[in-house]
């Protein structure tokens, strides 16, 4: 059964096709990115002579620099907290079954459904009281609680496939409730951390609507509202904006390839649960 | 659990139903005055023909994302899951447009969809001069285009859920199948189709609740033109809100939104059960 069949190829050439269709979009943003200013090829053709220096000139014109820390300290930040709160939240949800830690659990399946509009103003006032506006920590607040629900459910989901034995031995053996988890629960849960961690981290890089509100005339800018306003700045220029563009996008690919197998594999372990 | 618990309630419990408390005033967002005027701001909805095309807008927006995303996405896995020898490469290729920046996918689609743009000249490199389009600028069309911006950045995502749940079906099922003789749209349905049950039911969820809060795509590439005609429930949400200063009838918009949502997750949620309780 493992030949490769005339249909096999068939299927390739298809498979090939689609993948055309779907890079055509990026490889007009890296062929323009590349192109000199004036250039009156068509966009579809290559490019004939590359050029770097729209990336130097979008990487000064965007300010680029700052919004990628702002947006590296923003998802890390938020990173570290979600994953150690949202797991320790999924340990006694996931293994007690009294009628308290339900009612948590749909308390918490509330929050995937509620729009972020709603809470949008009312935050914004209790981030001015407390001084936060403008900076990157009312965002990092922000994510915090709004990517709690949906982690704790991937960790809840994950924990009830895991037998219960490690943990029950473990006690047997004299540990307390919060060296177990720390020594049992959170290496065993490494998995599915993975695939918390890549999906949050997706969704914190590239928010949009909440740093333009709460970031807004403010210096400390994140990558998706740096691109907003410089777009909205040079938008005849598309060789500079594609500069741009590219630069933006490159570190969360880069993290994306690099991590691809793991993140693809996670997926496969989120399903069963 | 509790440093989780507080976190969620500060941010998205609290604030949510406060926001919803605005609902019910005639605040403007700006001063601290407001008044109580009951169910005023939700009896204008179905005053403001605006608000009305962005709920239908909506709702045939999310329906195609999340069909037509869903089709493709599970064509994508079976191809990729078969024995092709491109199939690790394109994996990787499907998937890319899903982790980028939304914005950053709306602002290059909205230079390929331009007049003169690279879709446009792309149709009469290949011949396809006949089929050019103003693709953002046609009021009936321009919601179509964005949804194809949509369902092109995250079929790739369907792709990968729907790839997990190929995964779990055993080979050996398939191959036994063959044996006796059924042929392969035989066993996709028969042996294929049921085990990916639980991957259907949550790219629909995922493609529902993403399509009904759709804003970025939007708001880049058209602002929720030309005219009213890519107007969605968040656009207008945040017009409403930051553009009109009219912050109690945004808010209402909003309790609308998350009543629509609520809504149909508790559809699914009853098919869910069901699901399970027969298998």
């Amino acid at each position: 059964m493992k030949r490769y069949t005339a249909r096999t190829a068939l299927l390739e050439t298809v498979m090939i096709a689609a993948g055309a269709v779907f890079a055509f979009p990026l490889y007009v943003l890296v062929n323009l990115s590349v192109r000199r200013p004036g250039d009156p090829a068509s966009p579809v053709a290559p490019t004939t002579s590359p050029t770097l220096a729209n990336y130097a000139d979008a990487w000064q014109a965007a300010g680029l620099g700052a919004a990628l820390a702002n947006s590296a300290i923003v998802t890390l930040a938020g990173l570290v907290v979600i994953v150690i709160v949202s797991a320790m939240a999924a340990y006694p949800l996931a293994r007690l079954t009294s009628r308290w830690s339900r009612w948590t659990f749909l308390l918490f399946a509330l929050g995937l459904l509620l729009p972020a509009q709603l809470a949008l103003i009312p935050l914004y006032q209790s981030m001015r009281d407390l001084g936060l506006l403008g900076s990157v920590w009312s965002l990092v607040l922000f994510y915090c609680g709004l990517q709690v629900p949906f982690s704790v459910f991937l960790y809840a989901g994950f924990l009830r496939a895991v037998p219960a034995e490690y943990e029950e031995a473990a006690a047997i053996d004299g540990c307390t409730p919060v060296r177990v988890f720390f020594s049992v629960v959170l290496p065993l849960l490494r998995p599915v951390t993975g695939t918390v961690a890549i999906l949050n981290a997706i969704f914190i890089w590239n928010d949009f609507l909440t740093p333009l509100l709460y970031l807004s005339g403010s210096a400390q800018q994140t990558v998706p509202v740096a691109v907003f306003q410089f777009v909205g700045q040079y938008v005849a220029d598309w060789h500079l904006v594609f500069a741009g563009l590219v630069i933006s996008v490159v570190p969360i690919l880069l993290i994306y390839f690099l991590m691809q197998k793991r993140i693809i594999k996670g997926f496969a372990g989120g399903l069963k649960g | 659990m509790l440093p989780a618990l507080a976190l969620y309630l500060y941010v998205v419990l609290v604030p949510s139903f406060r926001g919803a408390g605005y609902a019910f005033t005639d605040w403007s967002g700006l001063g601290e005055r407001m008044s109580f005027v009951g169910l005023e701001n939700f009896a204008r909805i179905f005053d403001d023909s605006a608000a009305q095309d962005a709920l239908w807008q909506t709702v045939a927006i999310t329906a195609v994302i999340t069909i037509v995303q869903n089709v493709v996405g599970l064509l994508l896995a079976l191809g990729v899951h078969s024995r092709i020898r491109s199939r690790n490469a394109l994996r990787v290729l499907f998937f890319a447009p899903a982790v980028m920046t939304p914005v950053v996918t709306a602002y290059l689609w909205r230079y390929l969809y331009a007049p003169e743009g690279a879709l446009n000249t792309a149709l009469d490199a290949l011949g396809l001069g006949a089929l050019r389009q103003n693709w953002l600028g046609d009021p009936g069309l321009a919601l179509w285009s964005v949804a194809a911006i949509v369902i092109w950045q995250f079929s790739g995502y369907s792709m990968v859920i729907f790839l997990a749940g190929l995964q779990s079906v055993p080979r050996e099922l398939h191959e036994a199948a063959g044996v006796d003789g059924a042929g392969a749209v035989q066993r996709f349905w028969h042996i294929t189709r049921p085990l990916l049950a639980s991957a259907v039911t949550i790219n629909v969820m995922l493609a529902l609740i993403g399509g009904f809060k759709l804003f970025d795509q939007v708001y880049v590439t058209t602002g929720g033109g030309p005219g009213h005609a890519t107007e969605t429930l968040s656009t207008l949400i945040y017009k409403n809100a930051f553009q009109f200063g009219d912050f109690a009838y945004s808010t209402a918009i909003a309790v609308l939104l998350a009543v629509v949502v609520a809504a149909v997750s508790a559809v699914q949620y009853r098919g869910l059960r069901q699901q399970k309780g027969s298998s």
